[in-house]
C-alpha cells in the first residue's frame, strides 16, 4: 500500500498560506504597535492578542460566524482564514519584539538623513531585526502547521476530531505538568 | 540661522543660533537632548516656534509640524547610530537617494577625501577603527543638504585620542561650512575649545548665554556659577559701596572683603559672591595681622591633579594653585587665603 502523504501536504499547504496571509499583517501591527502610540492601541494590541488566548474550539465558532459561514460551511479557505487569525499573535509578538529591540537611534539618524518611514522599514528596521523577523515566520508556520485540530474543524467538517485533539491535548498537558511536579493524583 | 522658542515636555527655551558652533551646556537632565530632539523632530514639543532660515520646522499656535526628514537637520547621536549593516561607502550613500547618481558618486568621494576615508570606505563599521566611524558619522550627517547640525554628546565617554579626532572634525565644520551647530555638551573646556556662544542649561531652562569666556567671568546667577565649577560661592552683604574709588565692601559670615564697585547694587543687598579657585592666592601665615583681603584659613585636604593642586580650606574655600607652587609651600603650618578684588563676581 502506498504512503499516504496528502494529509501532510494539506497542513504544509495550509500552514503555508495561513503564514504568508499573517505576514504582512502581522508585521504590520507589530511596526505600529512598537512604532506609534495613538488613542486605542492597547486595545489594538489586546484584540491582536485574543486568539492567542482562546481556545481553538471557541476561535473557530467565532471566526465563521464572524465570517458569515454560520452554519459552518467547510472549504481550505475559511481553513486559510482562520488559521491566519490563530497564527497572527504569535507572529506579531515576536516581531515586535524583534523592532523594539532595534535602537531607535538607528531610525532617528535614518529620518534625519531624509528617508520616508517606508525607506526606514525596508533599508533599516527590517534588515536590523531579520532574525527577530525570521523567528516569527517560522513560528507562525509551526503553529500553523502543529494546529491541526482547526484545519480538522474547519476543512473536514470532523468537528469532534478537533475537539478530541484539543481535550487529549489538554489533559496531556495537564497531567504532563502534574507529573513534571511529582504528583500525579494528589 | 535658527531661531528656537520651545515651551512643554518640560522645556523653557528661547535663544538664536547663526553660523559657527553654539554649544548647549549643562548636566545630565538640563533638556538639552530634548532641545535637538524637538529641533530635529523626533519629539513634539507643546508650543513654541523654531524657525531654520526663516523656513518654519514647528509652529505650535499654526500647527505646523515638519516631519523630520523634511527638516535638513543634521543629527549626530551621542551612539553615532551608523548603519551596522552597510559599509561606510553605503552610510554615506543613504542620504543621497534623491540626487542623481553621477552627484551621489561626486560626493560621497568628495566626504571620503576630505575625513581621510578612502581605505575604510567597502568596510562596515564594526571593521573600521572608533575614529573612522566618527568622521563617518560627521560626513554622513553633512553630506546631503543639512542646513543645521546637531550633535548630542557624540564624545561623551571617549578617550583623549578620540576626542581630539571629534573636536577636529568640528572644527572643520566650522571652518569649512557656513552651517550653524548645536552641540550638546557636559564639558566646559568643549564650550571653550570649540564654541563662539555657549547657553547655560539646567531643569529644562536656559540660564546664561554668552561667548563662554563672559560667561565663566560673570556668571548670572548662583546655579549657573555653581554649573560652570566655580567653587567658591559664599553668601554676603554688601555694607558699603563707593563708585568714586571703585570700591566695595562685603560682610562674609566670617570675614569681610573689599571688592570693586558693583554697579545696579545697593548698599545692604545680600548677594552671592563667586570667586574661581584659580584666581585665590595662598600662602604661609606667619602670624602677623593679615592684610586687606587676606584671611587666615585652616588646610583640610590637597587633591592632586594633572597640572596643579587643589587646596580645600575650612570655610569651604577652595583653591587651585600650580604644582610647583604647592610644592615650595606644602609644609606651611597655617595658611593664608587672598581674595584678590578683581577676582570677586556678586550674582
Amino acid at each position: 500500500m502506498p504512503f499516504d502523504w496528502s494529509p501532510l501536504w494539506l497542513s504544509l499547504r495550509y500552514a503555508g498560506l495561513a503564514t504568508l496571509c499573517s505576514v504582512p499583517l502581522g508585521v504590520l501591527l507589530a511596526w505600529l504597535l512598537a512604532h506609534r502610540h495613538f488613542a486605542g492601541s492597547e486595545l489594538l494590541d489586546a484584540a491582536a492578542n485574543l486568539p492567542l488566548v482562546l481556545p481553538p474550539a471557541v476561535l473557530v465558532y467565532y471566526s465563521l460566524a464572524g465570517l458569515g459561514r454560520w452554519p459552518l460551511v467547510f472549504n481550505w479557505h475559511a481553513a486559510v482564514i482562520v488559521s491566519t487569525i490563530y497564527t497572527l499573535p504569535l507572529l506579531m509578538r515576536i516581531s515586535r519584539a524583534g523592532f523594539e529591540a532595534v535602537d531607535h537611534s538607528f531610525e532617528n539618524a535614518a529620518r534625519s538623513l531624509g528617508a520616508s518611514e517606508w525607506r526606514i522599514f525596508w533599508r533599516i528596521t527590517a534588515p536590523l531585526a531579520w532574525r527577530a523577523l525570521l523567528a516569527a515566520i517560522l513560528a507562525g508556520f509551526a503553529r500553523s502547521l502543529a494546529d491541526f485540530g482547526i484545519t480538522a474543524i474547519v476543512a473536514t467538517g470532523a468537528a469532534w476530531l478537533g475537539l478530541l485533539i484539543g481535550v487529549v491535548g489538554l489533559a496531556a498537558l495537564y497531567f504532563g505538568n502534574r507529573l513534571r511536579r511529582g504528583w500525579v493524583w494528589a | 540661522m535658527i531661531e528656537v522658542r520651545l515651551a512643554g515636555l518640560g522645556v523653557e527655551a528661547e535663544f538664536q543660533a547663526a553660523a559657527g558652533i553654539t554649544a548647549l551646556f549643562g548636566p545630565a537632565g538640563a533638556g538639552k537632548t530634548l532641545i535637538l530632539d524637538a529641533i530635529a523632530g523626533f519629539v513634539t514639543p507643546g508650543n513654541g516656534r523654531i524657525l531654520l532660515d526663516d523656513e518654519i520646522l514647528f509652529d505650535g499656535a499654526s500647527g505646523v509640524n515638519l516631519p523630520p526628514r523634511l527638516r535638513r537637520c543634521g543629527y549626530i547621536s551621542r551612539h553615532w547610530a551608523l548603519f551596522p549593516h552597510m559599509s561606510l561607502r553605503d552610510n554615506l550613500l543613504f542620504p543621497l537617494a534623491r540626487f542623481a547618481r553621477l552627484e551621489r558618486h561626486r560626493r560621497v568621494k568628495e566626504m571620503l577625501e576630505r575625513f581621510a576615508l578612502h581605505e575604510a570606505a567597502p568596510r562596515r563599521p564594526h571593521e573600521v577603527s572608533a575614529a573612522e566611524r566618527l568622521k563617518c558619522t560627521v560626513a554622513r550627517a553633512l553630506i546631503g543638504e543639512s542646513k543645521l547640525l546637531l550633535a548630542d554628546e557624540p564624545a561623551s565617554g571617549l578617550d583623549i585620542g578620540l576626542r581630539a579626532e571629534w573636536h577636529k572634525a568640528l572644527r572643520l565644520v566650522r571652518d569649512e561650512t557656513e552651517l550653524p551647530v548645536l552641540l550638546a555638551t557636559r564639558e566646559l573646556d568643549t564650550c571653550f575649545e570649540l564654541a563662539g556662544t555657549m547657553l547655560v542649561l539646567d531643569g529644562g531652562r536656559i540660564l546664561q548665554s554668552g561667548p563662554p569666556q563672559n560667561v565663566l567671568d560673570q556668571p548670572a546667577n548662583v546655579e549657573a556659577a555653581r554649573l560652570l565649577g566655580i567653587r567658591n560661592v559664599f553668601s554676603a552683604e554688601i555694607m558699603a559701596l563707593d563708585p568714586g574709588r571703585n570700591t566695595s565692601r562685603l560682610k562674609l559670615d566670617n570675614f569681610e572683603l573689599t571688592g570693586p564697585y558693583f554697579p545696579g547694587r545697593l548698599r545692604g543687598d545680600r548677594v552671592w559672591l563667586c570667586v574661581q579657585a584659580v584666581d585665590l592666592r595662598v600662602g604661609p601665615h606667619d602670624g602677623s595681622k593679615p592684610q586687606a583681603n587676606q584671611v587666615p584659613a585652616r588646610l583640610e585636604r590637597a587633591l592632586e591633579m594633572p597640572r596643579a593642586v587643589r587646596l580645600e580650606f575650612a570655610g569651604s574655600i577652595v583653591a587651585e594653585i600650580p604644582r610647583q607652587e604647592f610644592e615650595r609651600q606644602k609644609d606651611n603650618k597655617e595658611w593664608l587665603v587672598e581674595f584678590p578684588p578683581q577676582a570677586l563676581r556678586v550674582v
